[in-house]
């Protein structure tokens, strides 16, 4: 572990419901989904972690709890550490407040979880689609969805497989 | 007669979800909506702008992205790590070893692979040879915006001898995927250092004449200084790095804060302008160009003998020389490219420097043979958030010199 | 060719209307430019100084579809811009030809999911497929010229019909 990241992760870990791990080099930190915001206003001001690099959700669909862990990575200039936080969510229908007011970044990315995943952001300024069209139904993101694949045309079934393809006439 | 119901007119943003985020004399009819869609000369790319325009001053610009989403995250996820890798070159295709690299950086973190010298050289060789190439196309591009068109075609004369180098090592022009797991595919060609030390004789002169195209000709000037003013706080708050940082005045380069591949053995400076604006980017880049021939000269002297692939064979395919001789060389060759090999359950993220900044990416491992999540993170998704702050008050012309300057690749951004 | 073996050199040539108007729609083809993706990268390096394709009267690229004849879908066609293509498609003005460069223009290539449009001549007739991911730009000129061969090949009442 990067010693510079040792007494932020004391700090953390000496509040109840976190914890912390740590594999191949890289530090994450387990965080309640409601104490999020607070977790990153002190991270930003006292411990300098003044750039939030992305913000990203896994799926772990069938487990349902937790079904989902929103991954924030962070860095710090100061300090050149890197800073892995996850909020792990459970259900169908997940909610968490959204950093927006902390790091500005964070209206795409959040605009990117809620249409990939589904995750809402609560006083989020503008949720809505952002990559996908704006009346596509689902989620592709989640393990649910299908991938959505064409059947490959072999010789066997080309006339099959021909017959279902919409082609485009003039 | 096409049959007009085919065209979904219901993907046009109305007013009515938009309303808040344009401003009031937009309601009003004051100002004016001008859709820059989708199919436009100069926005490289299949990006739509919203532009709130009062006469000719852009107000607020508002972009919608998602034209060439691909659901590469998602394909990638059915796919075993080796067969993954072949999309990685096709997100940024403008920097397709780099994108190699970094997959790779990460699947060896992950499972824990070292990787013999010898290819961390050449990798680094073919990394900058990428930098190059995409800053000679965005040179090209940019300045073509600007109705420099001679540039564009000064540009693509090197781009070609780069090319011919990717070809001449992998087989493809411009989808490598050469870089693997472990090390790269297979050993460099004998012509590969004269095709390379050509190249680094000719480039310092060609960028020379570049410059004097570009640097002190007035009307580009004209059309470049204060314009799409950005300062580094701004800059760390929206996430930006890269070129657009580093034309603020701050010294960061991923290269230098976190080396990866070797750059630590290297010696070369990170080039920054103070001004902020397109003209103070279009320098960092054209020095970037230099810096990075003076990495390829010493990478190349450098260059130690040896494998070009790592030997645990749970992980890298055997030489196919290898296989009719020795049965365990069958087994693992049999294995990997059926099943793939398996990867442990924990996240890693692996960051490089891209020509756009900073490109991370983010794996998470299950314990099988395919990936549970594979995140991408291009640096042109942030720089495309701050378009509305860098066009704000200026005209309608400065908005393709602004999108020139941040230099997007909607591939990076919509992956 | 035609009587102008029997008299001379008189500055005349002799030829069927279809060959003048074929010849004439061939070399002076302009296409659109509807780069997307990777394949737009060797597009523009086919219009480059290397693989020069202004010798085939192709090199103004026109962004408006009103004053092209030629449409090359250069890359991935995602479900959101497929009615961006189609509409475009529309608003050029007859006779026009459309090439699918590359394999994601053609089949989809490498992406078999949701979010592309599996071929796109799902959307728009599509007169010749190129392969390559992405192709050679030698690859994309022999495209242009097989079409060349087949507009010189179109038949009078096939105008009508258009």
């Amino acid at each position: 572990m990067n010693e510079k990241l040792q007494p932020v992760v004391s700090a953390l870990t000496a509040r109840p419901g976190f914890r912390s791990e740590e594999f191949r080099g890289e530090v994450t930190l387990f965080v309640p989904a409601e104490q999020i915001v607070d977790t990153c206003r002190l991270l930003r001001d006292e411990f300098h972690f003044d750039m939030l690099v992305a913000e990203t959700a896994v799926d772990y669909w069938p487990k349902l709890e937790p079904r989902f862990h929103v991954v924030y990575l962070l860095y710090s200039f100061a300090s050149n550490a890197n800073l892995n936080l996850r909020a792990p969510l459970d259900g169908n229908a997940p909610h968490l407040p959204t950093i927006e007011g902390i790091y500005p970044n964070a209206n795409w990315y959040e605009r990117e979880l809620w249409d990939m995943f589904g995750i809402r952001f609560d006083g989020h300024s503008d949720l809505r689609r952002i990559l996908m069209p704006a009346e596509w139904e689902g989620h592709p993101l989640r393990k649910d969805y299908p991938l959505g694949y064409e059947e490959v045309q072999f010789s066997f079934n080309h006339k099959e497989v021909d017959s279902k393809k919409p082609y485009a006439r003039e | 007669m096409t049959d007009m119901q085919e065209i979904d007119l219901s993907q046009d943003e109305t007013l009515q979800s938009i309303k808040h985020l344009v401003s009031e004399r937009a309601l009003r009819g004051e100002t004016m909506l001008l859709n820059m869609g989708p199919q436009h000369p100069s926005t490289h790319g299949v990006l739509r702008l919203l532009l709130e325009l009062d006469g000719e001053i852009v107000v607020n610009c508002i972009p919608d992205i998602g034209f060439l989403h691909t659901g590469i995250e998602k394909n990638m996820e059915a796919k075993t790590y080796q067969k993954a890798e072949v999309m990685t070159d096709r997100i940024d295709y403008l920097n397709n070893m780099g994108g190699n690299l970094t997959y790779c950086l990460a699947v060896e973190k992950l499972v824990d692979l070292d990787v013999p010298p010898r290819a961390q050289g050449i990798r680094v060789i073919l990394a900058e040879l990428d930098r190059i190439s995409s800053h000679l196309l965005w040179m090209g591009t940019s300045a073509l915006d600007l109705a420099a068109m001679s540039v564009f075609l000064y540009g693509m004369r090197e781009r070609e001898m780069i090319m011919d180098i990717k070809e001449l090592v992998s087989g493809a022009r411009m989808m490598t995927t050469y870089i693997r797991p472990g090390g790269l595919w297979r050993d460099v060609p004998v012509e590969f250092e004269s095709a390379v030390r050509n190249f680094i004789k000719v480039m310092p002169g060609r960028l020379d004449e570049y410059e004097s195209l570009l640097t002190n000709n007035a009307l580009f000037k004209d059309r470049t200084q204060k314009i799409g003013v950005i300062d580094t706080e701004q800059c760390i708050h929206w996430g930006i790095t890269g070129p657009v940082m580093r034309a603020t005045g701050r010294p960061f380069d991923i290269r230098k804060a976190e080396p990866y591949s070797g750059y630590d053995q290297y010696d070369f400076e990170i080039p920054t302008a103070t001004s902020g604006d397109i003209y103070g980017r279009y320098l960092v880049r054209m020095d970037e160009m230099r810096q990075s021939v003076r990495i390829i000269q010493q990478a190349l002297d450098m260059l130690p003998y040896g494998p070009v692939r790592s030997n645990n064979r749970k992980f890298v395919p055997p030489p196919r020389s290898e296989l009719s001789t020795s049965m365990e060389a069958v087994i693992h060759h049999f294995k990997l490219w059926t099943e793939g090999f398996s990867a442990p359950k924990g996240s890693v993220t692996a960051s490089t420097e891209s020509p756009r900044g900073r490109l991370s990416i983010l794996i998470e491992g299950n314990g099988g043979p395919q990936p549970q999540r594979v995140f991408y993170r291009g640096n042109s998704f942030p720089n495309l958030q701050i378009m509305p702050l860098l066009s704000k008050g200026h005209f309608v012309a400065d908005i393709v010199g602004i999108i020139g300057s941040v230099d997007i690749v909607l591939g990076d951004c919509d992956r | 060719m035609g009587i102008e073996t029997k008299l001379g050199n008189m500055g005349v040539a002799t030829t069927t209307l279809e060959q003048a108007v074929n010849w004439a729609r061939t070399n002076s083809m302009w296409p659109m430019l509807f780069g997307l993706a990777c394949c737009a990268i060797e597009m523009m390096a086919a219009q480059a100084a290397n693989y020069d394709m202004s010798r085939f009267g192709m090199e103004l690229m026109r962004a408006s579809p009103r004053q092209s004849d030629l449409m090359i879908v250069a890359g991935r066609v995602s479900r959101k811009m497929a009615p961006v293509l189609r509409r475009l498609y529309d608003q050029m003005p007859d006779p026009k030809w459309v090439v699918a460069m590359g394999d994601c223009a053609s089949c989809t290539g490498v992406f078999n999911n949701y979010a592309l449009v599996q071929g796109v001549d799902e959307v728009v007739p599509v007169d010749v497929y190129v392969a390559g991911c992405p192709p050679r730009p030698e690859a994309l000129i022999h495209g242009i010229i097989t079409l060349h061969e087949k507009v010189r090949g179109e038949k009078l009442q096939r105008w009508a019909a258009k």
